[in-house]
């Protein structure tokens, strides 16, 4: 069985990140850049079904410039056997990576593929249901735990207010949560190891797709600050404001 | 400019989230029909029907439609979109869920979790974890659109009698089935509907200190939340997560205990009219955005602070 993750190159989660001072985009000269977190978690799953002995091979892809490559090797010291770099430069919409990744899938033809739920730059969380409406597959969005038996992949989700099984058909997409699994750590070994295995670049007029724009980011700003209140001395205070000035509890 | 707002329903009632979609349907123009698809939700239907504004109110009832999932449901809402301009959803675990993949069977971009509609194309949204907002337009004739609820004061639910129509289509693309549904049962209100939120974050310690939380909770009708590091820690389910990556709440009053006020923490909650914090750090960003800060060690306040209300 052959499992396809896809891995984004975004801004480290713990940069704290913020426009630039015209106003066109975020600042991301001299920012620390890492694989997406979610992202991570995709690999991690897609390696225990290998340890399992469920998954034979794992192909990773990522979209996006040269420096992807980064990402992509990180994800072959964690474990994945070959990777395919999908080169596009600039500005990418999901509807775009979607098509790109189908194109990625035609190819390949996995029997499952795992995308993070969303990224942690666009927060847009549409990649993985695209690639689904786009392939025709079944999709386990915002997966905490999947199982796979013969051709019948049987995911838990995480839904408002509880959780939900599904039974999906294989192929199928996942898309992961939090708490699918906690990621390793890659070992100098294996990082070594990563840069000996294959990668390939392809490009977007090598699988037939023409790219288009369907948003335009006119302009980037700060939240509206909150402003800070006060301190208040003890507990006693806090329950008069609350009563008194803010009337929120009676 | 006719907009069909997705209803977010259990095919029994109308959640409260559809509500806030109306509302955002409702400034895009003011044709805005609602589209209620589910498995014997014929009462939802009604109940959609009682919202004023509305145009008319889709039924689409099959057994196939019953658990929503989206294989088919997205099938049937890229059909029933054709004459619209726009389609709208609230951004629930539903809503995106469904709606990119019809964007995709569309062959149009999705616009996430929108704040607000600066005019027909033109919307601004959160990235980064709400550390920068975007300013957005749509270059598509039809624009697919997730709602922040929280961003939209809800219209009113009643008062309204618009005609329901059956839609016929059935999509079953057989290749997912549903299983079941393990939904939390509690007294206290949903997190993401109640008007008072008491979240607790590594402070807390552990899962068991929690019931100090539940006994303030219970006396003021709150829902408890968390943070993503509570969480993380193992000392709640990820249901009770408030955050970017969680769900995203605008009570009246949100009580942050032992929360040091991560970024991504405050992505979910800042937008709420009074916050409160309590924490020994007086240093804690959380206190940055806190209405009233108490530096105190929790472990003293809260039995304090319960006794007191």
């Amino acid at each position: 069985m052959k499992a396809l993750v896809a891995v984004k190159r975004v801004v480290d989660y713990n940069v704290k990140v913020r426009a630039k001072a015209d106003g066109s985009d975020v600042e991301l000269n001299n920012v620390k850049m890492a694989i997406n977190p979610f992202c991570e978690i995709a690999v991690e799953e897609a390696v225990r079904l290998k340890e399992a002995g469920t998954v034979t091979e794992i192909v990773v892809v990522s979209v996006g410039g040269k420096s992807s490559q980064e990402q992509i090797r990180t994800a072959l010291a964690l474990g994945a056997d070959r990777g395919i770099h999908v080169e596009v430069d600039g500005r990418l919409e999901p509807l775009e990576i979607a098509k790109l990744l189908k194109g990625v899938v035609d190819k390949e033809q996995p029997n499952l593929v795992i995308l993070g739920k969303q990224s942690i730059d666009g927060d847009n969380n549409q990649t993985g249901q695209m690639l689904g409406a786009l392939t025709g597959m079944p999709q386990g969005t915002f997966a905490s735990e999947i199982k796979i038996d013969g051709d019948t992949l049987s995911v838990i989700r995480e839904i408002d207010g509880g959780l939900q099984t599904l039974k999906l058909k294989m192929p199928a997409i996942v898309t992961t949560d939090l708490r699918l699994n906690e990621p390793r750590y890659a070992s100098l070994p294996n990082i070594m190891k990563a840069k000996k295995k294959p990668l390939d670049v392809v490009s977007p007029a090598d699988m037939g797709i023409e790219l288009k724009t369907h948003i335009t980011q006119l302009s980037v700003a700060p939240p509206p600050e909150r402003s800070a209140g006060i301190k208040v001395e003890n507990v006693a205070q806090l329950v008069d404001k609350l009563k008194n000035e803010a009337k929120v509890i009676s | 400019m006719s907009t069909l707002v997705i209803a977010e329903h259990d095919n029994i009632s109308i959640k409260p989230a559809t509500l806030n979609a109306v509302a955002a349907a409702q400034q895009l123009g003011p044709e805005v029909d609602i589209l209620v698809v589910g498995g014997d939700c014929a009462a939802a239907a009604q109940a959609a029907a009682a919202i004023p504004g509305i145009g008319k109110v889709l039924c689409a009832d099959n057994a196939a439609y019953a658990h929503q999932l989206a294989e088919n449901v997205s099938l049937l809402i890229a059909e029933v979109a054709t004459p619209y301009d726009n389609v709208v959803a609230p951004a629930t675990t539903s809503g995106k869920n469904t709606m990119p993949r019809v964007a995709a069977l569309l062959d149009v971009a999705q616009i996430s979790d929108i704040i607000s509609i600066e005019s027909a194309d033109t919307f601004t949204r959160p990235i980064y974890a709400g550390n920068v907002i975007a300013t957005v337009q749509s270059n598509d004739g039809k624009k697919v659109i997730t709602v922040r609820t929280t961003a939209f004061d809800g219209v009113a639910a009643e008062g309204g009698s618009a005609s329901v129509e059956s839609v016929t289509s059935v999509h079953d693309a057989g290749i997912s089935s549903f299983v079941r549904e393990e939904v939390a049962v509690s007294d206290r209100p949903e997190l993401t509907a109640a008007s008072i939120v008491i979240s607790g974050g590594r402070g807390m310690q552990n899962g068991d200190n929690f019931k100090l939380l539940e006994g303030i909770a219970d006396k003021l009708g709150a829902a408890i939340g968390a943070s993503r590091a509570a969480v993380d820690a193992g000392f709640v389910p990820n249901d009770y997560q408030v955050g970017q990556t969680g769900k995203i709440v605008a009570p009246d009053l949100y009580i942050a205990v032992g929360i040091s006020g991560a970024i991504q923490h405050l992505a979910g909650m800042k937008d709420s009219k009074v916050i409160v914090a309590i924490n020994k750090d007086g240093d804690a960003p959380i206190f940055q955005v806190a209405d009233y800060g108490l530096v105190a060690d929790l472990f003293t306040a809260l039995p304090e602070f319960e006794a007191a209300i």
